[in-house]
């Protein structure tokens, strides 16, 4: 789960071109999202090697400020099939290389 | 995850190991020796202490509380659940044969890679073995699709080539397109917003005269009708222009006639002379007018106007400008933009997709304008920077190089036409120097920096762009005013110069005395190669009449000469040939301008005879016109010998 260190050297360019977030599905209201993708963002990018931590961290944020029990996946390559709350659903690529699933279910 | 998890519980119970061997508790017993070897008896029974002996229950049926005999001994301290399944199970036989196909089927990949047929054969045993001839062969598993016979999991053996995965690359190659398709598209709009807001300046322009924002709306229809009003009316000469051949050309050997169609005139042009004319390079049938004055007493206004042959009545655009216009030049890839000289020595550029009447750009006395009026203007290649630039020459001596940079227009001298031995002494002794006057000049259409440059003095300079104060060549070409220059457009070695002193010379520029000399008998206004041979070429003089010459019919005579404009005042100052239709257009002196149609015997092309396909192209033409000079050529080279 962990190697994203791999893909380091290959294809600068593209990195450098698909390094934006990019919202795949979201039904999070306008400002809740912005919030939520720039967290996921700040947590990939603090622990770029460690997606783990990555998603404990935006897991933790987001329970702070928007109410407790989030779940969150990070990683290269899944499938998922969830159950979440209406409007608390966010599905995002970052770095080009990463899926991010961020949810509310309690 | 799996691995996380186990990790950190194998960390967990270190931990527990090494807290068990440093930590006493703090208040355990200190007991000797004797205290500790002391037995105690205890009996351990089956009840649990900690069991509550006195349990009371509310019991509905005797509305009473009543003592619970029975209390639950049992405590549980420890509990496992056992993962162990007995062999003859169901559960067992069913874990079995799961194992075993599964052993089977990664049997059966391996050797699928060898040979199928066997691959069969040994799953099937394999899966015997597996069963441990205890249980029955289960039955056969369907073949499961060839996957990598290596460990696919493992990113390790996988290619480099591809760390990212496909779906999430394509969802942002799909997002990087969609943003560049947006960007188009209101690129697009922008445009269109734009050209819709010209459009709408540029209707409102048109209908000035009618003072009223109404006929705006109805100025595209207005314009076809006023189009189809005029094709009616001039419906002959349209006929004319379209298929009239002169039948006559063909009982007329070496002799050929202008048959004139449409007059093009502009009520406040009537007192401006025609100075300059040239054809829009995009539009063929769009031509600009430029109107001064030549004569030098009486400077008035200037006017430049587009006339297009679908409309003579009328002008397209108007723009007038404070002094009079002297020369133009539509730049070739933008057919737009026309360059102009004014007589003030001033140069403009005037946008035909803007409405103003003022020119876009324009110099000023602060930004190098030529003291005296510029009589030729030319576009250039765009320079290095891409920016556009034109050059201009005028009667001060000097070829400026105008330069467009960021809507300013940037001059640079590229040559001062000295003349040798003029140094004159000044006021307190000073030495000035006096200038040529340029009048006309033209650039190789090959060579990129060779030009030549016509004076008032006569003589025409062959000039490089590298060199700013020296000449290539000079030519005593005439005894007044060179009125214009003007290279092949298919020999590149031959130009052709007319001058005030009634004569039209041709040059071969290697060579320094002029190859064809032709008196004309008045004053020679101008001279254009035709575009569609490398041997006729026209020229108009000030007497009014137009001279069509084809050296390769008649190398003495014109094929042609044909009086133009009748009143005696008036006299024809330019021509200039159409690029495509067998036209050309003169502009004289009271400000008319004169459309007029070559007769077949003045652009005739080689015969065609049965069997011979008639060759085409430049190098024929080429060709031709060098058959001719080598005539005049030879006999002065073995003069020389």
């Amino acid at each position: 789960m962990a190697d994203t260190g791999e893909g380091k050297k290959e294809e600068a360019d593209y990195k450098r071109l698909h390094s934006f977030p990019l919202i795949r599905h979201t039904d999070m209201p306008e400002e809740m999202r912005v919030e939520a993708m720039e967290l996921c963002v700040t947590a990939c990018e603090k622990y770029a090697t460690n997606n783990e931590s990555a998603a404990k961290m935006i897991k933790e944020m987001m329970d702070k400020k928007f109410g407790s029990s989030w779940h969150v996946v990070i990683g290269e390559g899944f499938g998922f099939e969830i159950t979440h709350e209406v409007k608390n659903l966010l599905y995002m690529f970052f770095g080009g290389s990463l899926a991010v699933c961020v949810w509310k279910c309690s | 995850m799996q691995t996380y998890v186990s990790t950190e519980a194998g960390e967990g119970v270190d931990e527990w190991a090494a807290a068990k061997t440093l930590v006493k508790p703090p208040d355990q017993l200190e007991l000797t020796e004797a205290e500790l070897k002391e037995e105690f008896t205890r009996i351990l029974t089956a009840n649990n202490p900690h069991a509550p002996q006195n349990i009371v229950r509310y019991s509905f049926k005797k509305r009473t509380y009543k003592p619970i005999s029975y209390v639950d001994q049992m405590a549980v301290h420890f509990s496992l659940n056992g993962n162990m399944i007995l062999k003859d199970s169901d559960e067992g036989r069913r874990q079995k044969i799961r194992l075993s196909t599964a052993v089977g089927s990664h049997c059966s990949i391996f050797l699928q890679a060898a040979g199928e047929e066997e691959a069969e054969e040994s799953g099937t045993a394999e899966v015997a073995e597996a069963a441990e001839a205890e249980e029955p062969p289960p039955p056969r598993v369907k073949e499961q699709k060839l996957a990598n016979q290596f460990n696919f999991i493992e990113r390790a053996s996988g290619t480099l080539n591809n760390p990212m995965r496909w779906e999430i690359y394509d969802a942002y190659v799909e997002e990087l397109q969609k943003i560049e398709r947006s960007k188009e598209k209101e690129k697009t709009k922008a445009q269109i917003a734009k050209r819709e807001e010209e459009k709408k300046k540029g209707r409102k322009l048109t209908s000035l005269e009618s003072q009223s924002d109404d006929i705006t709306k109805i100025s595209k229809a207005a314009k076809i009708m006023e189009r189809m009003v005029n094709q009616n009316t001039f419906d002959d000469i349209a006929q004319d222009f379209k298929y009239f051949e002169d039948a006559s050309d063909e009982y007329r050997d070496q002799q050929g006639t202008l048959l004139p169609l449409w007059k093009f005139q502009y009520d406040k042009t009537k007192r401006l002379a025609v100075t300059a004319i040239s054809w829009n390079p995009k539009y063929k049938d769009l031509f600009a007018v430029g109107y001064g004055s030549y004569d030098f007493m009486k400077q008035g206004q200037g006017m430049l106007l587009l006339y297009t042959m679908k409309n003579p009545s009328f002008p397209e655009y108007v723009f007038s400008s404070e002094s009079g216009i002297m020369c133009l030049d539509f730049h070739h890839d933008h057919p737009y933009l026309v360059a102009v000289g004014f007589y003030d020595g001033n140069v403009a550029i005037y946008n035909l997709k803007k409405a103003t009447s003022q020119p876009s750009y324009k110099s000023s006395a602060k930004s190098g304008k030529h003291t005296e009026p510029v009589w030729q203007v030319k576009w250039q290649k765009d320079d290095m920077d891409n920016n556009l630039n034109f050059f201009s020459i005028s009667s001060d001596g000097r070829i400026v190089s105008w330069t467009l940079v960021k809507n300013e227009l940037v001059h640079t001298d590229v040559i001062k036409l000295s003349v040798e031995g003029t140094t004159m002494q000044g006021p307190e002794g000073l030495q000035l120097q006096t200038l040529g006057c340029g009048t006309s000049f033209d650039f190789h259409k090959k060579i990129d920096y060779l030009f030549l440059v016509g004076t008032e003095e006569g003589k025409i300079y062959k000039c490089s762009k590298c060199y700013s104060s020296q000449f290539l060549d000079v030519f005593e070409a005439h005894h007044m005013a060179v009125d214009s220059v003007s290279w092949n457009p298919y020999h590149l070695k031959v130009f052709i110069s007319c001058s005030s002193d009634w004569t039209v010379k041709i040059w071969d520029h290697t060579v320094k005395t002029p190859m064809f000399i032709y008196d004309l008998n008045s004053a020679v206004g101008d001279v254009a190669w035709s575009p569609y041979s490398s041997t006729v070429f026209a020229a108009v003089t000030t007497d009014g009449k137009a001279h069509v010459f084809d050296l390769s019919i008649n190398k003495y005579e014109a094929l042609c000469t044909q009086l133009v404009v009748a009143k005696k005042k008036n006299k024809i100052t330019h021509i200039q040939f159409n690029p495509v239709y067998p036209i050309v257009i003169i502009g004289d002196e009271r400000g008319h301008v004169t459309s007029l149609k070559l007769s077949p015997n003045l652009r005739r092309m080689p015969k065609e005879k049965k069997g011979q396909e008639v060759k085409k192209g430049p190098e024929v033409e080429i060709a031709k016109l060098d058959k001719l000079l080598n005539l005049v050529r030879e006999p002065e080279s073995k003069a020389e010998k």
